[in-house]
């Protein structure tokens, strides 16, 4: 396991958050990470017990199954629901909660809903029912949205009569643009979303630095890679710069990649709006299926009730994924809202922050990190 | 959550958030489910809360791997445990040995001498039966190995489509002979906590045979009677309690005796013996090898003096050959389970919630 051995060594790790703790003293630093996928790791390694208490990490909206509204899962649960329908999507989304229960609870009472690993995996289960409907719940950000396309792709080259997607795609550029325009949140800089980055580069984020004048850098997911993102962003403002750097150079590169970009391109067009959980409506924020492909998508091929559901008025996911409110900060979090029964997103995936503060950080840290840093 | 932990919200501290939460989940559970989802049968905490909600009430029995029962001046402890695998074969067992070794290894770790195992069949409409002849070969090789005899029997058949090929349930009879030895309320602050082996191969085993992951490991699931070593380990030392790590992995049994015993557990990540292959799967999946089934691996709790002696024991047996001192019993906070990460860090170790892997015993 060399692979991800020594992105994980301890005495790195501990000379590192020495470096920070010497480097970012005399002042509070609050710098967010856009994606779950940082936050999950942030917690399950411990990395906040390497931090000195002055610098604090932020939680962000970049987590794919925390973003989707209570409608889209309704809607969900309506094709999920018809005869003959074979429902395919990824396990977190399972248990998301629509208004009246989630995916996991539908499957319970009869519809056939099972999890797959990629939306692939769909299309190999549509050639092998060909009498039933098989449908993709498409979720993520442009992480995901490649993989999608090119399944598109290849049910259109294949004439799949009996395969569509429910897409769900979104964009990371448009909620990190709301958090910047929002007056709630004052932040030093970002941690900017290594898997995104794989496809989109580190261009689209130049306007984060150039315009509102926060610094960036683009972060891989192992612990060291979070450590020394943060020792990066750390150093550009102490040394008076602002930019768009890229820790997570063994995989991103500054263009991104322009063939998953073109499958994107191909397959996929700007909604005008999109409604994202607990943020509201974002215009051009999210992905339809062009009308080339309108035979694959399953929005016009099944009959969805289609409206907008408000969140549970109890529920405050809105303000954790802006990073207004911490996890505990949430009057439901642990109580009404537990990872057994969600209230809301953030506490199902595992890259929501609720989720993997309850199940990871549920405990003082203060008297860790000092035995850490000492 | 650095900085924060004077930040207060509303009337309420970080601190006192955490304590209400605890306080919460201390309470016993309420089972609010309208439907049975595969959850309830994951061995996480959706079973522990159909157990305590419902079945406990209703039939008022204790807990435990096994019940023990006075007889006549000597104790028998009695268990039962239903195998729904899938696939019926797979690398290193299938469903028969499994069912025969799973009851065998609830009587052991209730430090009991396995005995007797009954077997009750559903069989699908349509079955072959030189399948259901390989399986029944396979549990009769499995008591000779566990040294218990097949007794009494059942069988039943349901139309096609009724139920998935086969399913066993065995019921095992085994004898105490120090019904008082082992339980959660002997475990104390200080014990050292043991695993018997690498974690998490049965679980990633059937994962693998399953297919779906398109992934080739020489890796077989660990499947195995663990009454030997149980005696071996009774022997060695002050154990204060051993656990079979089925369903939920070694993640759920841990939570599950620092609530019943109202204690804490420290785990050292860089203790827990895992196979690459497990790592690897689990690391591309994004599942802790602590949460994955085992079905010939135990957990135990032994006394701090006796705890060198009792690896000793362990290592020196054929199954136990990679055993481990994992982590230690400590007083606070109740009820919880911590790891220290490789890395440097610290986090709760939770239940099991949800069901990562449906049909895996």
């Amino acid at each position: 396991m060399k692979f991800v051995d020594e992105f994980r060594n301890h005495d790195v790790a501990l000379a590192l958050a020495r470096r920070i703790a010497r480097e970012a003293a005399g002042r509070q630093w609050k710098i967010m990470e856009v994606c779950g996928g940082h936050t999950h790791a942030i917690y399950k390694y411990g990395i906040e017990d390497l931090l000195p208490p002055n610098v604090e990490l932020v939680h962000g909206p970049g987590c794919p199954v925390c973003v989707i509204p209570m409608g889209r899962v309704d809607d969900g649960i309506a094709v999920a629901r018809t005869p003959g329908v074979i429902f395919t999507c990824f396990g977190d989304m399972m248990r998301v909660p629509g208004s009246s229960g989630s995916l996991l609870d539908a499957k319970a009472r009869g519809a056939d809903v099972r999890m797959v690993y990629s939306p692939l995996d769909a299309l190999k289960m549509a050639r092998e029912h060909p009498d039933r409907e098989v449908v993709f719940y498409a979720i993520g950000f442009e992480t995901t949205a490649p993989s999608t396309a090119l399944t598109l792709l290849r049910a259109a080259a294949e004439d799949v009569q009996n395969f569509s997607v429910f897409c769900n795609h979104v964009m990371i550029i448009p909620p990190i643009k709301a958090i910047l325009d929002s007056p709630d949140l004052r932040l030093d800089g970002f941690l900017g979303p290594g898997h995104v980055s794989t496809v989109i580069g580190t261009r689209p984020y130049e306007f984060v630095a150039r315009r509102y004048g926060k610094p960036v850098v683009v972060s891989g997911f192992e612990p060291l890679d979070i450590l020394q993102s943060v020792h990066m962003l750390v150093r550009q403002v102490l040394e008076g710069r602002c930019e768009v750097e890229n820790q997570y150079t063994r995989i991103v590169r500054t263009e991104g990649n322009p063939s998953a970009l073109e499958a994107i391109r191909k397959v996929f067009k700007l909604r005008p709006h999109f409604e994202w959980r607990g943020l509201g409506f974002i215009s051009l924020s999210a992905l339809a299926i062009r009308e080339e492909y309108a035979r694959f998508d399953a929005e016009l091929r099944f009959e969805v009730p289609g409206v907008r559901v408000a969140d549970p008025k109890a529920c405050q996911c809105g303000e954790v994924l802006k990073g207004v409110l911490k996890p505990w900060e949430c009057k439901v979090f642990g109580t009404a809202c537990t990872p057994e029964t969600p209230i809301g997103t953030c506490m199902v995936s595992s890259e929501g922050a609720c989720a993997a503060y309850y199940n990871f950080g549920r405990f003082s840290r203060a008297a860790t990190r000092l035995q850490v840093l000492q | 959550m650095p900085g924060s932990e004077s930040s207060r919200i509303g009337k309420w501290s970080e601190q006192e958030v955490l304590e209400r939460i605890e306080a919460i989940r201390r309470r016993a559970p309420r089972l609010r489910d309208e439907a049975i989802t595969t959850s309830h049968g994951a061995g996480g905490r959706a079973t522990h809360t159909l157990i305590e909600a419902l079945f406990r009430p209703a039939f008022g029995n204790p807990g435990g791997d096994a019940a023990l029962a006075a007889l006549d001046g000597r104790t028998l402890a009695v268990t039962t445990d239903s195998y729904v695998v899938s696939p019926l074969f797979f690398p290193g067992g299938d469903i028969g040995e499994l069912a025969v070794n799973g009851t065998v290894n609830d009587l052991a770790v209730a430090g009991a001498r396995p005995l007797y195992v009954t077997a009750g069949f559903i069989l699908e409409e349509g079955l072959p039966v030189e399948t259901l002849r390989r399986v029944v070969e396979s549990m009769a090789r499995a008591a000779n190995r566990a040294e218990v005899q097949l007794v009494a029997g059942d069988t039943k058949v349901v139309p096609r489509g009724k139920a998935d090929q086969l399913f066993v349930n065995t019921t095992g009879v085994g004898l105490v002979t120090d019904p008082g030895r082992l339980g959660a309320s002997r475990v104390r602050p200080g014990d050292a906590v043991l695993v018997s082996g690498t974690v998490g191969d049965h679980g990633t085993a059937i994962m693998i045979a399953r297919g779906d992951l398109e992934l080739e490991t020489d890796l077989v699931s660990d499947t195995a009677p663990l009454s030997e070593l149980c005696a071996a380990l009774l022997e060695a030392g002050e154990v204060h309690l051993m656990r079979d790590a089925t369903r939920g992995g070694v993640a759920t049994v841990l939570n599950e005796l620092a609530v019943e015993a109202q204690v804490a557990v420290a785990i050292r990540e860089e203790s827990i013996p895992v196979r690459d292959e497990v790592r690897g799967a689990a690391e591309i999946l994004g599942i802790d090898p602590m949460y994955m089934a085992n079905e010939g691996k135990l957990v135990a709790v032994v006394a701090a003096a006796d705890a060198g002696a009792a690896l000793e024991a362990m290592r020196s047996h054929p199954l136990g050959r990679e055993a481990a001192i994992i982590g230690e019993v400590r007083a606070e906070p109740p009820g919880m389970v911590f790891i220290h990460t490789a890395f440097g860090g610290s986090r709760v170790v939770d239940m099991l919630i949800g069901d990562p892997l449906p049909r895996i015993c």
